[in-house]
């Protein structure tokens, strides 16, 4: 008899088809967030503030209350809706571009907050949905559509390392970044998502999550080889690790 | 007899998932599904499929919708 070790997650919508690109992982992303409520039962009590970027029909994916905030502005959201309703489980899902550049003030003072919401950032290097542009994590040489010649140090300066950031804010209490390039990445990634939803559960206060993820179409290269240069570029600078769990260590900051 | 489902309407053809399975058993079919993407078939004549699920955990668009192990 065989038994089943792969179903859809019952908190993504019935006959989902998702709007990305082909071989984006933001798919998988959403997906993992998926299991995850499903495996913590958060799925009555939930309520996902969306981004804009490509995240932005994620009301239309996961089947969760949700609210859709301007550009930058989800964790601003966030923080009034947990203050309002403490007993709902918050959690946004945000772009790089909308977390670390447009919406910067915004998430690193919900963390310096200790704001008790979790956070999930997709880093891919670029502002996708507007079609390719540099973005606030664009890796040094990196050619997008306003960087034609490649990013300049000199012009643009270097790219942020989001997960670092926000472990250093004495408020947050899980910083991680993790990857999906391998199926072993990709549970890790759960792992960490997981543990990220288990902080606020638990009240401890702001747990985020940094995914590394692809963007095959404005990189203009093959979802396989999308993958290889998240292996052999990004995660060389931005290393995947845990920046800090105040489960294990207390408040002080532990690096990977 | 372990064995996967296929949703050809969800597969958009990026192909990850032949390159994961362990046995290569997802091969490019003939066909193409409604939107026009020549999709992916499972083809497992030996009973090799493992159910180790690593397709399903690849796959970006839910198109390999159960997996089945044993």
């Amino acid at each position: 008899m065989a038994t089943q070790v792969f179903k859809i997650p019952e908190s993504l919508r019935e006959d989902v088809k998702y709007s990305f690109c082909p071989g984006c992982d933001h798919g998988v992303a959403v997906r993992l967030v998926a299991e995850v409520l499903d495996e913590l039962e958060l799925r009555e009590k939930s309520v996902l503030v969306a981004s804009i970027g490509c995240s932005v029909t994620l009301y239309d994916f996961l089947n969760v209350d949700s609210i859709e905030a301007p550009h930058g502005r989800a964790l601003a959201e966030a923080t009034g809706v947990k203050r309002a309703c403490p007993d709902k489980f918050v959690f946004t899902y945000q772009g790089d571009g909308d977390f670390a550049s447009i919406g910067l003030a915004e998430s690193l003072h919900a963390a310096l907050r200790g704001e008790n919401v979790s956070a999930i950032c997709i880093n891919n290097t670029t502002y996708g949905m507007t079609g390719g542009q540099l973005g606030p994590t664009t890796l040094l040489g990196q050619v997008t559509t306003t960087s034609p010649t490649g990013r300049n140090l000199e012009y643009y300066g270097y790219p942020i390392k989001i997960a670092e950031h926000v472990a250093l804010c004495d408020g947050t209490a899980y910083s991680a970044r993790v990857s999906l390039d391998s199926v072993a990445n990709i549970r890790k990634a759960k792992q960490a998502i997981k543990k990220a939803f288990e902080v606020q559960l638990q009240g401890l206060g702001f747990g985020f999550v940094e995914i590394l993820s692809t963007c095959p179409t404005n990189w203009k290269m093959t979802p396989s080889q999308a993958h290889d240069r998240v292996r052999d570029e990004m995660m060389k600078i931005f290393v995947p690790g845990v920046y800090k769990d105040v489960t294990t260590d207390g408040t002080t900051h532990k690096m990977r | 007899m372990s064995r996967i489902v296929i949703d050809s309407e969800k597969c958009k053809a990026c192909y990850l998932c032949i390159n994961e399975c362990p046995k290569k058993l997802i091969k490019i079919g003939n066909t193409a599904n409604s939107l026009g993407n020549r999709v992916v078939e499972f083809d497992d004549p030996n009973n090799e499929c493992l159910g180790c699920a690593m397709c399903a955990a690849r796959c970006p668009d839910l198109a390999i919708t159960e997996v089945y192990k044993g």
